[in-house]
Order: structure tokens, then sequence, then C-alpha cells
């Protein structure tokens, strides 16, 4: 294997990787607030559909954009409505709004566009089309950094380098901000929070609306910048994953872009060497493309470290009377 | 009242009859849904094709997950309609279950063989198309590097692999041919972002031609192949058109012949097997003006050449499914 091959692996990893990263991160939002979001599939999901519809419409990508995180962001505030405010089990809203979605998207389509539940094919500027770096061309034939610099880090699209600009600024938020030292404590513990005056009820919503953003932005980046348009079900578990990776990550932003990127890097693998010859045996693609799952029970049976969730996650807050 | 009653009465027995006798054809589509622009379109402009000539009525469901089959040709078998056409090899298991409880319905399946009295099972000699484009893609190759993206990985797509490698190798026989299949669970047929990410990693080892035979996911492929500038082969309908210029051909199956020729022989469909290849137009390239400016005269005079030699017999394409293995790789 050599130079340009590792560097074109590494390339399809942050563009797999980005869409679970900016998943990872909105779960992360929601969860360190107390609120737990196996919703994250489902949000995905409608933000790909609205924004690949809008930007059909319309040709922007960035009108795609808006309408994809109002998409995921009205299904998050559904999420916190009934979670939030009606106390209710947040785990089987989270399935809600996964079947919800689901169903929502391939039923709308087909109304607005006939197509059988997809939407019509982008091009031009309702793509968010790559990137190239400033200097990218001129220094692509330096050996080693000018080929990092022009073919793994120039090149994508906007929401990619957004979506890596998103684990500082989530950490600086969590860690080093009056509202992230709140948000945390209102997933640990919420009632020194109310006892300090701050209203639990709205540093929760605000999370998960903070989660609808940041999923919109996912599931954006899938219909209109990976691929070129929505397709049923065009999420295919990476919602899921997503979820893996926060716990994998333990709940941290940085820890997240790693646990993202080797999940990215691991499909990479599997869709680049379907069958990898080991010499004594020879692991078939079946199992490469198992290896996420496998990898997320082991990390979930705890056999790599502990992993802690926030204290009072899943817990609705009730007031003392 | 009486009067009534009986008038209603007479009304619904005539009604009845009337079904029975103009019983309407029906078909299924498979999970690929009926608008993949690929395989499933092909079976519904069949079936348009045959409403617009003859202004007759036809049934029509989508498969929405494995669970539906057998209920789905259940519910249109006993709502009456004959023939029931379906598209997909994954009919098979369910089809030879349920046809010996509906003796007087005819049944098709397209891909697939199932040996009941009255079924009629219709294949495609896809090795045959898929020679034919992989002597293009050969000769189209400047780096002497093509591509296969397969959907599910079932042997009915390696044989559309192995004919495409032939067909390749008889261009140029030092060429590579990089295969890859997207998955193995139906989901395979639905995920153009990594169908994608797969002609991304093709086009990275030097593949200039993709040839992608792989439902919904192909969409993605031929996407990404226009993104790198290079050329892509579409698969069952023709799909030079989604972007002109920039698609080689298309392997064409003509599974709308096959749809329309059941729908026009209703109820008097012969069972048994039908095999349609080149000799009888059931599978072909497409040449249209999405397509003109990227196929040379020479590849037109191979393919013409090589279309003779076929149903001539003088070359013959091994089929994948005939011993499970491919001579070449």
């Amino acid at each position: 294997m050599d130079f340009a091959t590792i560097i074109e692996l590494l390339d399809s990893a942050v563009r797999l990787g980005t869409p679970l990263l900016l998943a990872c991160l909105a779960g992360l939002f929601s969860e360190r607030a107390g609120i737990f979001d196996i919703g994250l599939e489902g949000k995905m999901l409608m933000a790909a559909f609205f924004s690949g519809a809008v930007a059909a419409m319309t040709g922007s990508a960035w009108l795609g954009l808006l309408a994809g995180i109002g998409g995921a962001m009205s299904l998050a505030l559904i999420h916190g409505l009934a979670s939030i405010t009606f106390r209710g089990n947040q785990l089987i809203s989270g399935v809600a709004v996964n079947f919800l979605a689901s169903g929502f998207t391939v039923l709308i389509a087909q109304s607005w566009f006939q197509q059988g539940g997809r939407t019509p094919q982008l091009s031009g500027n309702a793509r968010f089309e790559p990137i190239t770096l400033p200097g990218a061309d001129a220094v692509k034939d330096v050996p080693v950094i000018g080929q990092i610099y022009s073919n793994l880090l120039s090149g994508h699209t906007i929401l990619v380098y957004v979506a890596f600009a998103m684990v500082p600024l989530t950490w600086w938020v969590l860690f080093r901000t009056r509202f992230g030292l709140r948000l945390r404590a209102v997933g640990e513990n919420p009632e020194s929070v109310d006892t300090a005056g701050v209203s639990v009820i709205r540093l929760r919503y605000t999370a998960v609306a903070i989660t609808g953003v940041l999923s919109g932005l996912a599931g954006t980046y899938l219909a209109t910048g990976l691929a070129a348009g929505f397709v049923k079900e065009m999420t295919a578990g990476r919602g899921f994953i997503a979820l893996a990776a926060l716990i994998f990550a333990k709940w941290r932003p940085v820890p997240a872009l790693g646990a993202t990127m080797l999940f990215g890097l691991l499909e990479a693998i599997s869709n680049r060497y379907p069958n990898i010859d080991l010499g004594v045996v020879n692991l078939p693609i079946q199992f490469m493309q198992a290896v996420p799952y496998i990898l997320t029970v082991v990390i979930l049976a705890g056999f790599i470290g502990k992993a802690i969730p926030p204290r009072a996650g899943g817990q609705p807050y009730v007031k003392e009377r | 009242m009486t009067f009534l009653k009986q008038f209603l009465g007479a009304a619904a027995t005539l009604a009845l009859s009337a079904g029975a006798a103009l019983a309407e054809p029906a078909i299924i589509y498979d999970l690929g849904g009926k608008y993949d622009k690929s395989f499933n379109e092909a079976a519904y402009n069949g079936a348009k094709r045959w409403a617009d000539e003859t202004g007759g009525k036809y049934k029509e469901l989508e498969m929405q997950s494995e669970a539906q089959r057998e209920q789905a040709l259940r519910k249109l078998a006993e709502s009456g309609a004959n023939p029931i056409v379906m598209t997909g090899f994954a009919f098979g298991d369910t089809l030879n279950q349920v046809a010996p409880d509906y003796p007087d319905t005819k049944f098709a399946i397209i891909d697939m063989v199932v040996d009941q009295p009255n079924v009629e099972s219709i294949v495609f000699k896809e090795e045959q198309g898929s020679y034919l484009v992989g002597l293009m893609a050969g000769m189209a190759s400047k780096t002497g590097t093509v591509g296969f993206v397969g959907g599910m990985d079932i042997p009915l797509i390696r044989k559309f692999a192995c004919g495409y490698v032939q067909g390749v190798k008889a261009a140029n026989p030092d060429a590579t041919v990089i295969q890859n299949m997207t998955g193995t669970t139906p989901a395979a047929w639905n995920d153009p972002v990594k169908g994608g990410e797969i002609a991304k990693a093709q086009i990275s080892q030097g593949a200039d031609v993709i040839y992608a035979a792989a439902g919904g996911t192909g969409i993605g492929v031929l996407q990404a192949a226009a993104d790198g500038k290079i050329l892509s082969i579409g698969v069952d309908s023709n799909q030079n058109y989604l972007h002109p210029g920039q698609v080689l051909t298309s392997m064409l199956k003509r599974v709308d012949t096959a749809v329309y020729n059941v729908f026009k022989n209703g109820g008097d469909i012969k069972p048994g097997i039908k095999v349609m290849g080149l000799g009888d137009d059931g599978v072909g390239v497409a040449l249209d003006d999405n397509n003109k400016a990227l196929v040379t005269p020479e590849m037109l005079k191979a393919v013409d050449q090589a279309k003779a030699d076929i149903i001539s017999g003088k070359v013959q394409v091994h089929d994948y499914m005939s011993d499970d293995s491919c001579p070449v790789k």
C-alpha cells in the first residue's frame, strides 16, 4: 500500500465519517443535557429529505440546508415536547421520531415529486460542490505535505469543514462557557441547577434545539453533498452508528472525532478492499462490513474502558412540590 | 324495496361476471421501487406501454419490505387479477408456495425460474449484453482499468459481472477489472452514498469506465463517475440521459418488452421458461443522442461483430449461473 492509497483511504474516511461526526455531536449536546436521543437517525433522514426536496425545487443548496435544518429541528422539538414538557419516556419518543421520519419522508416525496419516494436528481448549485483550498493545486506535487494538503484536506464540501470546526467549538462551549457548565450540570444533577435559579426546562430545550441543527447538517450533507438527492432510507443506520460512536467517545467532543473517523475509515477500507488476504485467512467482505458493529458491541459490553453516561440522563425532571 | 334488492343483486352479479371476464393484469415491483430508473422502472414502462396501446387497466403494487411478499401476492391473486407479473429473483420461493393455491391464475416471474404449471419464468441472457458493454468499456478505457459495481451480492449480479469481464478482456486482454458488491442485504439496492463512495475508490485505483448493476445504488455510482469526469455504464433501462455525454452506454435488459408481452397475452401465457437474449433483442446496448459522441465507429463495428458472433454461436459467453464460477477475473 503506497502513500497515495493511504491518502485516498483517509479522504474517503473523512467523507464517510463526517455525517457520523455531525450526528454524534448532535447527540452529545442532547445527552449531556440529560435527554437520551435515539432519534438521530430519523432527524437525519428528515433533514436529508427536506434539503434534497427544497434544493431540487429552488436550485439552491443553501436553501436546502435551511430546510434540512428546519426538518430536523421540527422532529427535535417533538422529541423535546414529549420528553421535557410531558416527561414521557425518552427512548420511546426517540423510536417514534425514527418511525415518523421513515414513513413521512417517502409519503411526502411521493406526493410532491411522484418519483416513488425520491427527489429529483440535483445538479449544479443545488449541490454543495467540493471546495479547493487556496494553493492546493500549486502544492499538489510536493511530496507528503503537499499531497496531504491538496488531496486530503482540500476538495471537500463546506459542510465537512463546518463539521470539523464544530469539534473545538463544542469543546469550548461545553467546558469553557457558563452555558456549557449549566448544560452539563443539568444532565448530572438538575436539582442543583434549579436551586441556583436557572430554568432546567429552558436549558434542555436549548440542547435539543442544538441537536436539531447539527443532525440537520448531517442529513443535508448526505443528500446534497455526498449523494445528489434523497432516496428512501438513505441514512442506512448511520444515526445508530453515531450513537455508538458517542458511547465510544464517552460523551466527549474530541474523542467523538476520533471514534467517527475510525468508523468512517473502516467503511472506506471495506469499500476499497472487499477481500483482505492475510495469508492464513481470507477476510470476506461480510466480515469487513460487520466490523463497525462488532466494535460497537465490544465497546457497549464495556471491554474498552468504562463509559459512564450523564447521571440524570433519561429521567424527566420533576420540580419538588 | 324488494324490487330494489333484486335490481341491486342483478347489478352486482353482472359486475362480478364482468370482472371475471375482463380480469386485469397486475404487476408487483420489487424493493428497489417503481422509479429506480433501472430494473423496476423498465417493468413499469412495459406495463404503461400496454395500457397506452390497449386502453386497459392494470393493478400495481410496490414492495415495502421482505415480509410483504406472500401477503401481496395472495391479495392480488384473490382480487382476481390475471396474469400477475413480478419483477425480481426474490419472489422465487414465495411464488413457488403461492402458485399451486391459485391454479386458475397465471403468474409470470422475471429473473427467476419457478417450476409450476401456471408460471411463466422469464430469464435474460444478461451475460451477453454485459459482454457487449464490457467490449465497449475495454475499448473506451485509456488506463486499461475499468470498474464494476454490483448491488446485492447474488449469483444474478455475478452473472452481469462475469459477462462484463469477458467483454473487457476480449477488447483488451491486459485490462484490469475492479469488482465491488455494495452489500449482502436488499438495502444494497438503495444506498447511493455507498455506491458513490465505491465508485470514487475505483476511480482512485485508476478505473476510467465503471459499469453499475446495482438498481438505485447505481444512481450514486453514475453521479460519482460524472463528478470524477470519467465514463459510466448504466443498466436495465436506458440511463444515458442521466448524465449526457458521460454515460458511455447502458446495458439494456428489455424487462419492458417482457412485461408488455405477458400483459398482451393475458391469461394465455405459456408456462415454462422463456429465455431472452441477443437473438430476440432481449438484451442489448443503448445508443442515442446522449452518448453519440462517446461511441466511436470502431466500437460500433466491434459491437455489431460480437453480436453477430454470439448469435451465430461463434463466441460463447460464459454464464456464471450455469456453474457458479467465472473463468476470467
